[in-house]
């Protein structure tokens, strides 16, 4: 009966070979990522110069091209090619991939590409200059809007071949639990989906017949809510992957074990609960939608604070555990026993911590009254800078120093490894002062997605100015970080030693206490998403279109069409 | 499902500290009228003029009372549209006595605006076929920057005002 049991376990946290056509799928979707990361990294240069007041586009580029392109490219393209080309990786490594799977998963591929070409395209001409928001009624080409609609139906395919692997692995293995890390993708390809519902919505029967001139008029209340409704469980879509290497891959290269498995899926399960019904966060200051129901989504906002507080404790939990194991004594001395100078952990935990200031400053957005104090201000710019760009960012770069080289079937060299670590570090400078002015800015009152004016003068403008120069420094020193990047990805791609890096997978402690079966019942999950989502939207939704004034006819010439 | 002592401790404490933050704002929203400007008054805004408030006269400061003020405000890319003065120039520049109360009033003509008096909380989003309107206090003397703040096009950065508050 002991050994049964022993086997199972082993069976269960059996890693799959990665073959080399699996490789080259994975591998497709993460160089568009960095191809993105160099493209929107310029982009995001450039606007910190035009912002310190001391340099103009040359060659008539406008200000919000620029904006649009890296708004687009980093928020959409980066991190949805990333997390779907590691989605793919962790599946493979624990359920498989079937040979038509992987078919299938190259049509996704493809679809996005075609998307995201059709997309920069309209871009570059500077037929779309809208923001990565698009609001209505500001009205872009009709290719920027199917670009973006082929994107979001790519990303609905791979997602669905995610599902079909776990079915697969089910079948094949009845009654036992999914994979920790087949269970974590399969609920963030589930929020994605339910989520992108609301964009796709307002794009297919919305900004496409809007664009083209079947429909004279737009609902722009309703646009922007669905628009909404999308925007806050995206950020959740790129925090996800970043807590399944925190949860499951940074005990392994710590050399420790996953705290709990069962809390894991817990708090992946709240996430998916609560992060899409509180769009409204997003539209406290709109004059259109009732206070009350505002209020209801602000109370639907906070409850993510449960499981990240379970995830701060389980993280530090494996981190203590595991340094008292390895001899660290004393309230504090396990913290030096963690291996500081292996980037694989290093990045990623400089994320941790970079999440406490801004999980701390979503809060303040998400309060009801104090968002109208730093509402579209750049404070928010500053604010996503550090969960996005570094919490998000800093693991993404964290998983690839490891990922591509096992792709790849090479390996992470001491002397990359110390690349990689001065990378975060340089990152971390760069985005303290560049991150750090912008909510200082904010905070006076400067506004966020504007080019450098001087409003007329004024005390407050020069405060303003003192800081986007601060900015413009922090964003130089982001942009080597990104060159650095890019080096060091195609040094891991192509030039790095050949060899084994191993794919780190954290099992559980030996005692550890077997997971609910109940965590895969997938229908209560959607169920109880589904009634959250009902009883937040629909009264005010019903109210948004009962009460709707006139439509909006589309504008070309507010962008330079 | 197993919840470490240490665990229990940390979420009854996180989560505690949670309700009675929630109770802060509903309290704040509720009883003393924070709410967010909502009020879901509409408007034609391809003819804004069919509201009284809006009509091209009334645009800009007027005085209701001792200490209390409307100000309307009508947007467009890239303009408020605060009204003119008597010798008939643009107004771009308004002032009102410390401690007065005022009304502020917003619509768009076309797209999307924001109207922020930059470092204060009159901060709203203005949208086509909507009125934004917030009534506050303001104490604080100086000159306040009027921005927009969502984006509305090439000429974004070129939307402004000015708001004195004097002694």
């Amino acid at each position: 009966m002991e050994l049964a049991k022993k086997m199972k376990e082993t069976k269960l946290t059996q890693e799959l070979p990665i073959s080399k056509q699996e490789s080259k799928l994975y591998m497709s979707y993460i160089s568009v990522a960095f191809i993105a990361l160099l493209i929107g990294g310029l982009m995001g240069l450039l606007q910190v110069f035009v912002r310190s007041g001391k340099f103009t586009l040359p060659f008539g580029i406008d200000y919000y091209q620029v904006l649009t392109v890296h708004g687009v490219i980093l928020g959409l393209v980066l991190t949805t090619y990333f997390i779907i080309g590691f989605h793919f990786s962790l599946m493979g490594k624990t359920v498989g991939i079937s040979l038509k799977q992987r078919r299938v998963a190259w049509v996704a591929f493809w679809i996005m590409v075609m998307g995201t070409i059709m997309t920069a395209t309209t871009i570059l001409l500077g037929e779309a200059s809208v923001l990565y928001t698009f609001y209505a009624p500001l009205r872009a080409h009709p290719a920027f809007y199917i670009g973006l609609a082929l994107v979001i139906i790519g990303s609905w395919i791979a997602g669905f071949v995610n599902w079909s692997q776990l079915a697969v692995w089910k079948k094949a293995h009845r009654g036992e639990k999914s994979p920790l890390l087949a269970f974590m993708v399969t609920i963030n390809t589930l929020l994605w989906f339910i989520a992108s519902l609301g964009v796709a919505v307002a794009v297919l029967v919305q900004f496409i017949p809007w664009s083209l001139g079947y429909a004279e008029t737009i609902n722009v209340l309703l646009s922007r809510t669905l628009f909404w409704y999308f925007g806050h469980p995206l950020v959740y879509f790129w925090l996800l992957p970043a807590y399944m290497a925190w949860y499951a891959i940074i005990p392994k290269i710590i050399g420790g074990k996953i705290f709990s498995d069962s809390l894991a899926r817990l708090s992946f399960v709240l996430f998916l609960f609560f992060s899409i019904p509180v769009g409204f966060h997003h539209q406290l200051t709109e004059p259109g939608i009732d206070s009350t129901w505002k209020f209801i989504q602000v109370v639907l906002t906070f409850m993510v604070i449960i499981p990240s507080l379970m995830t701060a404790f389980s993280l530090f939990a494996t981190f203590e555990t595991t340094g008292r194991r390895k001899g660290g004594k004393g309230l504090f001395g396990w913290f030096k026993k963690l291996p500081w100078k292996d980037v694989r952990f290093l990045a990623p935990f400089i994320g941790m911590l970079a999440f406490i200031p801004g999980g701390a400053g979503g809060i303040i957005n998400a309060s009801h009254q104090m968002n109208a104090v730093v509402h579209n201000t750049i404070w928010v710019t500053g604010h996503f800078h550090l969960t996005v760009a570094t919490t998000v960012m800093l693991t993404f770069f964290g998983i690839s120093y490891w990922l591509i080289p096992h792709l790849r079937g090479r390996k992470l060299t001491p002397k990359l490894n110390r690349l990689g670590i001065i990378q975060a570090i340089i990152w971390t400078v760069g985005m303290a002062i560049m991150s750090g002015a912008m909510h200082i800015e904010g905070l006076l009152g400067g506004p966020r997605r504007s080019s450098f004016s001087e409003y007329g003068g004024g005390e407050q403008v020069h405060a303003w100015i003192g800081y986007q120069m601060a900015q413009a420094i922090g964003g130089t020193i982001l942009f080597i970080g990104i060159i650095l990047m890019v080096f060091i990805f195609i040094k891991l791609t192509f030039f790095a030693p050949k060899g084994e890096e191993d794919f780190p997978i954290a099992s559980e402690e030996e005692d550890a206490e077997p997971t609910p079966p109940w965590f895969e019942n997938w229908k209560l999950w959607i169920g109880i998403t589904v009634v959250l989502i009902l009883a937040a939207y629909s009264v005010p939704v019903m109210d948004i279109i009962q009460h709707s004034p006139v439509g909006s006819a589309p504008f070309d010439w507010p962008i330079g069409r | 499902m197993h919840l470490h002592k240490y665990e229990k401790i940390w979420l009854t404490f996180g989560i505690g500290a949670l309700v009675i933050f929630l109770i802060v704002l509903g309290y704040g929203a509720f009883y003393k009228g924070t709410h967010p400007q909502s009020h879901g008054v509409t408007i034609d805004q391809n003819n804004i003029e069919s509201n009284e408030a809006f009509k091209p006269e009334n645009l800009g400061l007027t005085k209701v009372d001792d200490d209390k003020y409307i100000i309307n405000i009508a947007a467009s890319a890239f303009n408020y549209d605060l009204g003119k003065d008597e010798e008939g120039n643009v107004v771009k520049h308004i002032r009102i006595p410390k401690g007065s109360k005022v009304l502020f009033q917003a619509t768009s003509k076309d797209v999307i605006h924001g109207f922020n008096v930059a470092g204060t909380n009159v901060n709203m989003m203005v949208e086509p076929g909507y009125i934004s309107s917030l009534e506050v206090a303001m104490n604080k003397p100086g000159t306040y920057t009027i921005v927009c703040n969502e984006y509305c096009g090439v000429g974004h950065h070129l939307m402004y005002a000015t708001l004195e508050v004097y002694e």
